[in-house]
């Protein structure tokens, strides 16, 4: 019986080593390539500013600063105005509302003064290190409310043509990419950015962003649902 | 502001409360606007002075004067009476102090108002409110004497 092991049958020997020699070829150059753009992303050398990454040491001294605000564990703050959990966050989502309060389509004059002076690459590290956090909810919603909450971010309100919210916040609350996580985030927060929506989201009509989305649902609901639905929320884990 | 004053000094003659004798301990210091080292307490969260006081007592709080004096003037005090003495001073009405230098006062409202980001300094505003009223277990800023905030803030930073 012949063992040999034949790669092709139809080729010709020497088509045959020229594709496997491009083929190792290819595969060292990829290699060294991918070692190298390691090498530079880590040590934050490329020019290229989607690239850059922030050293550890940056992310951290910033991030303690976020936190002063957001809560020791980014699980948000009582201050005189109600300071959002940050923890577990979606990336995308935090990274997309960074850039909106640069860029003033969403008006937060705090929050513009602390982010425009944040590279790209700090957003980024910053984004992906509030998601790696993971205290427990605050839970400060009124109770009694829980279970109506419950009912509107699970079946909508069909009469009012307002979606389940866990339809694409999902049905434990925690987003998915651009939309984001809703669980464990402070009553008051919550109420407030609802009642709020048209005010302070997609401020710039020249520059449409995925805020609009969330218009007509904030528009539909009246308060006592935004006040039931932030209630439940702010238990979610 | 003279309604302001009258309503101040009604406050101030109620029965019971401002002449009770834990009253009448802390205001020796802590009434109108304060006496050397004491801040002013009217007009205080009443969440704040509670919790305060109770740190005084246990020794928590241990800056150079709160040790000198505060430990001794709370040492005393049982929570219920804390708990008083708090309601009662926060229900004053505040008076600012206007005390601090005019030049500087543009210079502190923006630092009050937005922060330093470039140095992670955070925006008062964001927890002490808009007119430093403060909320909760969060204290008024707002109308405390100058060098009184002065060596705070510097204690902080020790």
């Amino acid at each position: 019986m012949d063992l040999r092991v034949r790669r092709s049958k139809t080729a010709p020997p020497n088509e045959e080593r020229g594709r496997r020699l491009r083929s190792v070829v290819g595969l060292v150059l990829a290699l060294q390539v991918g070692i190298l753009a390691f090498a530079f992303a880590v040590t934050g050398r490329t020019g290229d500013a989607a690239t850059v990454v922030a050293s550890r040491h940056g992310v951290d001294g910033k991030l303690e600063y976020c936190l002063e605000c957001h809560g020791a564990s980014g699980q948000g703050y009582h201050g005189f105005y109600p300071i959002p959990r940050l923890a577990g966050q979606q990336t995308k989502y935090i990274e997309n509302q960074l850039y909106a309060f640069i860029e003033r389509r969403r008006t937060n004059s705090i929050m513009f003064n602390v982010a425009h002076v944040l590279s790209p690459a700090m957003v980024a590290g910053l984004a992906e290190h509030f998601r790696s956090l993971s205290p427990g909810p605050i839970g400060d919603g009124p109770r009694g409310l829980v279970k109506a909450g419950e009912q509107i971010f699970q079946n909508g309100i069909p009469d009012a043509n307002v979606a389940a919210c866990s339809a694409c916040h999902g049905p434990d609350g925690t987003g998915n990419d651009q939309i984001p996580r809703l669980a464990g985030q402070l009553y008051p927060y919550l109420v407030k950015t609802l009642a709020n929506w048209a005010i302070e989201r997609g401020q710039k009509p020249a520059n449409p962003d995925t805020s609009a989305i969330m218009k007509p649902v904030a528009h539909s609901l009246n308060k006592p649902q935004i006040e039931a639905v932030a209630a439940y929320i702010s238990y979610l884990k | 502001m003279v309604i302001l004053a009258l309503a101040f000094s009604a406050a101030s003659l109620w029965p019971g409360h401002a002449e009770s004798p834990a009253v009448r301990n802390c205001t020796w210091c802590h009434a109108g606007q304060g006496y050397g080292p004491a801040p002013r307490l009217a007009g205080q969260q009443a969440q704040y002075i509670e919790k305060e006081i109770m740190d005084f007592r246990a020794h928590i709080r241990d800056n150079p004067f709160s040790m000198q004096y505060m430990w001794g003037a709370t040492a005393a005090l049982s929570p219920e009476t804390a708990h008083s003495l708090a309601i009662y001073f926060s229900e004053l009405l505040p008076q600012a102090a206007d005390d601090g230098m005019t030049d500087i006062v543009a210079t502190g409202r923006s630092i009050y108002q937005d922060g330093i980001a470039e140095s992670d300094i955070v925006a008062c505003v964001a927890c002490h409110g808009p007119n430093g009223e403060g909320v909760g277990e969060i204290p008024r800023l707002g109308g405390l004497a100058y060098p009184y905030m002065k060596r705070r803030l510097e204690q902080w930073g020790e």
